[in-house]
């Protein structure tokens, strides 16, 4: 879907072009064109089922560990078909928060480091470093500096899903895939993300699916209205809120169905 | 009035849910009651049989000369020495043999052909996962006819350690492969996400997060397996088991001893190689025991018993230490 002339000036990191996604014969997404704009947060929503995660696990390539799944279209990463890229290099540039925090059964260093360690990264100072600049752009550093070496499992829900991000974003990604990462938290720990997610603005391309509505109007600059695998509704987050184009839009935001 | 006949049925109500509840709880009772008897009385008859073994072998297990002579055509000389060194030989080769080769099959199963976007592939795993359940169940002498066509007659290595340890590595690798395929199940797929959504390859995902989570459960499996094939005669004796032996297999750089046949005296002829003890003539303990119970003197049932309790003490002791390295490796992975 084409933005309006006054979006033009922003540029497009990625776009999303005639792309359908397929569970065996299951067609789960069909036909969408999206347009991801550099450093601003876009968020999709749209009732359960109706493909929004799945068009997220699409950008990392993340469907490729399961078979039967195929893709056709394009998604282009700058200029680049990111579906004939392999996909360790599409991962490596493209990172994700999921819903359930998930760190790894290692210390909380080792859990940001490690995305350092398997690109090769061996000069201590660097892995130092990039850690702690990590962690204080994920909003953690004052809580865990003193205990980089307890283990990740100790630390609260909120906090491990900080966490999460910090270690995406240790590997500086070029986007960040957050798919729904405040449904497993309570109400203070989502402030805190949700914090978080605005502070990266700028600094990150971030693509967001969530089921919470005022949480896309809190965060996000663009929303994606998706509906049984299509897209049906794209637009600035105010305008997807209040003055939606599409009579389907205006139903799901004001609550009529979902 | 009304107002009493109400009061009426709620108790009648209210009996009638504490009456199902009292029956409810009953059933529970003796259900756990059940089952307990029927835990007491498995246990009850393991630990009889252990006790007979003891009390038989008990002068036996009391004499050290007995852990360290060599079998002797009396029974009160005869000994395991023999035995129970075979005994380790042999199962070092299993261990060295069939955990690489089971737990690479187990990885490439579960974690590669799985998904692999090859139907042929998934198909072939399919079909092997179905065959190597029902190996698992294979009797063990089947075993030993294969490692003696195998080992012994196509790859011509004898009357060996090495046979024996490999016949017995073919024997538990069914069940090393399923259950190191069950413990990579076991490992939640948000972690292999996570690994592989920050750039991972499939190999470093399973080096640095799989294999350190599921470890534990695997060496679990593994020590199970090979203390049950501590135990196993039917497959040693058809590879060829010696059942009397007075040496050892030789030390890696022990001198080689030779007799002068003239004067009877024994003089070193160089030293055995690092590999030699591999091919080896050997013993293990349920041979020795089986020898023993075949012998028509009664004398030799003590050194059986006794042999037995010996055989269960090293089968408690690998359990021991599959319980321990679980509870080691587990306390550090939390979900």
């Amino acid at each position: 879907m084409e933005l309006a002339q006054d979006q033009l000036g922003t540029q497009v990191k990625a776009q999303v072009k005639n792309f359908s996604f397929f569970y065996g014969s299951n067609k789960a997404i069909k036909d969408v064109d999206l347009e991801v704009l550099d450093c601003k947060v876009t968020s999709m929503i749209g009732p359960s089922g109706c493909g929004k995660t799945t068009l997220l696990r699409c950008f990392n390539r993340m469907h490729d560990l399961y078979p039967g799944t195929r893709y056709e279209g394009e998604i282009l990463l700058e200029s680049q078909n990111l579906l004939s890229l392999d996909p360790i290099e599409v991962r490596m540039r493209i990172g994700m928060v999921f819903q359930k925090p998930n760190p790894f059964p290692k210390s909380i260093f080792e859990n940001i480091a490690y995305g350092l360690r398997i690109r090769g990264v061996k000069d201590k100072g660097v892995i130092n470093e990039r850690v702690e600049r990590a962690l204080r752009d994920a909003a953690i550093w004052d809580e865990v500096k003193d205990r980089l070496k307890d283990m990740a499992f100790n630390l609260s829900g909120g906090q491990q899903q900080r966490l999460c991000i910090a270690r995406a974003l240790a590997t500086d990604p070029e986007i960040l895939l957050f798919d729904e990462p405040t449904s497993a938290l309570d109400p203070i720990a989502t402030a805190s993300i949700e914090e978080l997610v605005i502070g990266l603005k700028g600094k990150v391309t971030i693509l967001i699916v969530t089921h919470n509505m005022q949480q896309a109007v809190r965060i996000s600059d663009y929303t994606a209205f998706m509906y049984l695998g299509e897209l049906v509704e794209f637009d600035r987050t105010d305008v997807i809120f209040n003055n939606a184009a599409q009579q389907r839009t205006r139903e799901y935001v004001s609550g009529q169905f979902g | 009035m009304q107002g009493e006949e109400l009061d009426l049925s709620a108790i009648v109500k209210d009996v009638q849910m504490r009456k199902s509840i009292s029956v409810r709880k009953f059933w529970d009772t003796l259900f756990s009651f059940v089952a307990l008897g029927f835990l007491i009385l498995g246990l009850f008859v393991l630990l009889l049989l252990v006790f007979q073994l003891f009390v038989d072998g008990r002068e036996k297990l009391a004499s050290l000369g007995f852990y360290f002579s060599f079998p002797a055509p009396s029974a009160e000389e005869a000994g395991i020495l023999s035995a129970w060194v075979g005994s380790i030989f042999v199962i070092m080769v299993t261990v060295l043999f069939s955990i690489p080769i089971g737990v690479a099959a187990g990885i490439y199963l579960e974690e590669y052909a799985k998904t692999s976007s090859s139907q042929f592939v998934r198909f072939l795993t399919d079909f092997i996962e179905i065959n190597i359940t029902n190996l698992a169940g294979v009797p063990s002498i089947v075993y030993g006819l294969l490692g003696l066509e195998i080992f012994k007659e196509t790859l011509k290595l004898g009357n060996s350690v090495l046979t024996a340890g490999m016949t017995l590595g073919i024997l538990v690798l069914p069940v090393i492969v399923v259950t190191t395929r069950e413990a990579l199940k076991s490992v939640p797929s948000a972690l292999k996400e996570g690994s592989i959504a920050i750039g991972a390859s499939k190999w470093q995902t399973i080096w640095d997060l799989i294999l350190p989570a599921s470890i534990g459960s695997i060496l679990t499996g593994v020590i199970v397996s090979v203390s049950r094939a501590i135990g196993e005669t039917a497959p040693l004796i058809t590879v060829g088991a010696l059942t009397f032996i007075a040496f050892l297999p030789p030390l890696p750089f022990s001198p080689r001893l030779e007799v002068n046949v003239d004067t009877g005296e024994a003089f070193q002829v160089g030293n055995y190689g690092p590999f030699d003890w591999l091919f080896s003539g050997y013993t293990v303990m349920p041979i020795q025991m089986f020898d023993w119970v075949g012998r028509p003197s009664p004398d030799f049932r003590v050194n059986a018993a006794a042999a037995g309790v010996v055989l269960v003490l090293m089968t408690l002791a690998l359990n021991s230490a599959a319980i321990f390295l679980r509870i080691y490796f587990r306390k550090r992975i939390k979900w």
